[in-house]
């Protein structure tokens, strides 16, 4: 099967339809799965699918999936919190599970996986940014743009909407009093 | 009384026939009325000579008692005169899909109707698959309604997007209005409710149910329920549980006080337990009562009827000899819940869907409830609690279990035990809606065989592609053994890792069916093909995520004027394909949805199709496609 997510790293940025594991419309209509394919993909499915919420399923309205404040927050966990990434000068943005990290060492990490383009070793709070070429600022749910590394990780996580790496020079202006 | 289905559900409507008004097909009728084909445009022939006159008007009054639709259409096919007379005759008018006619053309065959069914939106369209602002819009209707049945008494909307001003105009055009009905509707607000309560003087229902009002700020939230009349009012039903806004409990309980109609009450979460108490000692007649949060007092009352405590509230209930059916309970606290017992051995219908209790919470009250035939609960009653319907409740007629947390990897709280659990306590069975997260094809046959009056069946195990728990092996035998048994079956949703097979299984036994829902299931074209070959009655066929593409899509060509509307989504669809259906079936409008406007030209993310006199819509927004 050709169209499986991330096995060569470049399936995250393929513009698809649907779910992954799902074939697109390009595919010949005709071809029949075999059976023993099959289960392998569904494997392939299940795993990849994991954490990926997908529009509209399960088919509950969402007059009701709304109506259960207290709830909505487990429900979140459960599904991952996906934030989108962007960063200045790339074309696109990404998106990235929060939940899957435990820090913010491993989120550098992430991130630098990512977009391989800078080194964040160099990124301290303490130098103010100065020496390096990118910094990591998120949008909290206030709507202000925010250094990351601030607050305890679990705080983060839960106020961070958006992530943007942006270039160190415009980020000086956020290192204000720590 | 007229049965009415508050949900405007057509799965127990009974037997035969499609509800077109129209005839689609190319070999259809015969005799005179071959000619009733639809080929547009009205009847303008010259007055009929005397005799036909006299004939015509005998006709009418003996069709005047001729209700259903199903017969009416059938009438109407005989010929010119039968035609004729029960265009004049026909009192309510049913409009599956608001875009198969245009409103005009159905106000010029039938002149004097005075109730209106509208539905709108696929029915996808609840779970977020259909773009906002697709259509469905009431504006026109209500433009055409206003100028041609000013006798109007009785609008029920599904599904439609509805304007503030569409209210008004309902409101300020039809004098003799009465009734007005909204289900899942969105676009209005408080003001044209505000609008509606103020001028309709004969108004007896307004029922919204799980309608989304548009979001207003605290200063745009208009006081509609003091607009109603300050005098005795017709009211008999007043449904605003699904209104998000608070009302003016004061001007409620005025209102409540001046319809000694009134039967059915259905107040939102706002509404505390003290307060419903209050509106309870007013209307002791109530047959249907909301309840509101069902949860602790928020703040003192000041004067007339005070609730205490518990007791209290169980003598309300006490007092309520009438109450057979019970809903709310949205923040129920526990120490309230025992109040309820009075009615319980009444009730024919209890939705404890917004409610999270315990299989321990709900027994004692389930135990007294040997009438039920409606029960909508949540899973967090678990196996055990279904266990205690099945031993309480031997006339159940619906179960539908919702999940509390709506994932596709939260935790499973029902299983296949449940399942079969109700299967053997409630035989009867007609309807069943289960959410779950872990199911067995030994279940589900188990179920096949206990429940033969099993009219609808809809099982969602919610992780996608899940086999059977136990066997690990794909669902097929389930649902086979579903539409093999079940020989009165006329909807069925599907779910779990189902192959071809399945679709075999549909295809060769689900002759009755008329709604099939399908969602990651399939393995290749066959399946589908298996199912538009072999469900002769099928209407409603709505898909998604299955590996379905043109060639399937082309083996129904014999099949669409005959349906309502076939919607597929993240499927195999081409253009090509679609357009080939479109080119040879010039009565069917196709719609090709786009969600992103990146997305190739060739791809085809959402299919909508359906069978139209009216051609191609004219409010179509950029995202929609018609081919």
């Amino acid at each position: 099967m050709e169209d499986v997510k991330g096995s060569d790293g470049l399936g995250d940025t393929e513009l698809r339809l649907g779910l992954p594991g799902t074939s697109t419309a390009t595919r010949s209509a005709k071809r029949a799965l075999p059976e023993g394919d099959e289960e392998s993909h569904d494997e392939l499915r299940r795993t990849s699918a994991a954490k990926a919420q997908v529009v509209g399923w399960p088919p509950i309205r969402s007059y009701r999936k709304n109506s259960f404040p207290g709830r909505k927050v487990e429900a979140e966990a459960a599904a991952g919190l996906y934030v989108k990434v962007s960063m200045d000068g790339a074309p696109y943005l990404r998106k990235i599970d929060l939940g899957v990290y435990k820090g913010y060492k491993e989120l550098r990490e992430g991130l630098d996986n990512m977009f391989k383009c800078f080194s964040l070793a160099e990124l301290s709070r303490r130098e103010g940014g100065s020496g390096s070429e990118y910094a990591i600022t998120y949008e909290d749910k206030d709507g202000d743009l925010m250094l990351v590394g601030d607050v305890p990780w679990e705080m983060f996580i839960s106020s961070c909407k958006r992530l943007r790496i942006m270039k160190g020079s415009e980020a000086r202006g956020l290192n204000s009093r720590h | 009384m007229r049965e009415e289905r508050s949900d405007m559900s057509e799965d127990e409507d009974g037997g035969g026939g499609v509800e077109q008004k129209e005839r689609w097909g190319p070999s259809h009728g015969g005799g005179c009325c071959g000619s009733a084909k639809s080929r547009g445009g009205v009847w303008t022939d010259p007055p009929p000579p005397f005799s036909d006159q006299v004939l015509e008007n005998v006709l009418e009054n003996v069709l005047q008692f001729l209700a259903c639709r199903r017969d009416r259409n059938a009438a109407s096919l005989v010929c010119r005169s039968w035609y004729r007379a029960e265009a004049q005759t026909r009192g309510e008018l049913f409009i599956g899909n608001c875009y198969a006619v245009s409103p005009r053309r159905a106000a010029d065959r039938f002149r004097r109707v005075r109730s209106v069914v509208l539905k709108g939106k696929p029915r996808f369209a609840d779970f977020g698959l259909v773009p906002l602002g697709w259509g469905a819009h009431f504006s026109p209707w209500a433009s055409a309604m206003a100028a041609a049945y000013p006798w109007l008494e009785r609008i029920c909307l599904k599904r439609m997007s509805i304007a503030d001003d569409d209210l008004s105009l309902l409101a300020f055009s039809f004098p003799f209005f009465k009734d007005l009905t909204l289900i899942c509707c969105d676009g209005f607000g408080t003001p044209g409710l505000a609008v509606i309560a103020e001028k309709c003087r004969h108004l007896r229902v307004l029922d919204l149910i799980e309608a989304s009002l548009e979001e207003e700020e605290e200063d745009e939230v208009v006081d509609w329920i003091s607009k109603f009349p300050q005098t005795t009012t017709n009211l008999e039903t007043l449904g605003f549980d699904c209104v998000v806004s608070t009302v003016n409990f004061e001007a409620l309980e005025a209102l409540v006080a001046l319809s000694p109609a009134l039967r059915q009450l259905r107040v939102n979460h706002h509404v505390t337990v003290d307060q419903l108490f209050r509106l309870m000692v007013r209307a002791p007649q109530l047959t249907h009562l909301g309840t509101g949060s069902f949860g602790p007092p928020a703040a003192l009352v000041l004067q007339g009827d005070v609730m205490e405590d518990e007791a209290d509230l169980v003598s309300a209930f006490a007092a309520s000899k009438s109450i057979v059916s019970l809903s709310g309970f949205r923040d129920v606290a526990s120490q309230y819940l025992p109040a309820i017992y009075p009615v319980c051995a009444n009730l024919t219908t209890l939705n404890f869907s917004y409610t999270e209790i315990t299989a321990d919470e709900l027994k004692p009250v389930i135990h007294h409830c040997h009438n039920l035939r409606k029960f909508w609960v949540l899973d967090t009653v678990r196996d055990e609690g279904l266990q205690a319907v099945a031993a309480a409740c031997k006339d159940l007629r619906e179960l539908r279990v919702f999940p509390l947390n709506a994932t596709e990897d939260s935790e499973g709280f029902v299983s296949d035990v449940g399942l079969a659990a109700v299967s053997q306590g409630c035989r009867r069975l007609r309807s069943i809606l289960y959410f779950c997260q872990q199911m067995t094809n030994k279940a589900v046959i188990t179920m096949s065989k206990n429940c033969q009056e099993l009219v609808v069946f809809r099982l969602c195990i919610m992780g996608r592609h899940l086999p059977d728990h136990h066997t690990k092996e794909p669902m097929d035998e389930g649902f086979g053994a579903i539409v093999m048994n079940c020989k009165k079956l006329t909807r069925l949703a599907v779910s779990g890792l189902l192959t071809d097979k399945a679709f075999g299984y549909i295809g060769k036994y689900g002759k009755l069916i008329r709604t099939l829902s399908v969602a990651f299931a399939g393995d290749s074209d066959v399946g589908l093909r298996y199912v538009l070959e072999g469900c002769p009655k099928l209407q409603k066929l709505e898909i998604r995520d299955s590996p379905f593409g043109d060639p399937a899509l082309l083996s129904g060509i014999h099949q669409y004027y005959n349906m309502r509307f076939l919607w597929m989504n993240s499927c195999k669809l081409s253009i090509r394909g679609c357009r080939d259906v479109a080119q040879r079936l010039p009565r069917l409008v196709v719609e090709v949805i786009r969600d992103r406007p990146e997305a190739d030209d060739e791809t085809v993310e959402k299919l909508y199709m359906y069978r139209s006199l009216a051609g191609p819509r004219n409010d179509a927004p950029p995202f929609v496609k018609i081919l």
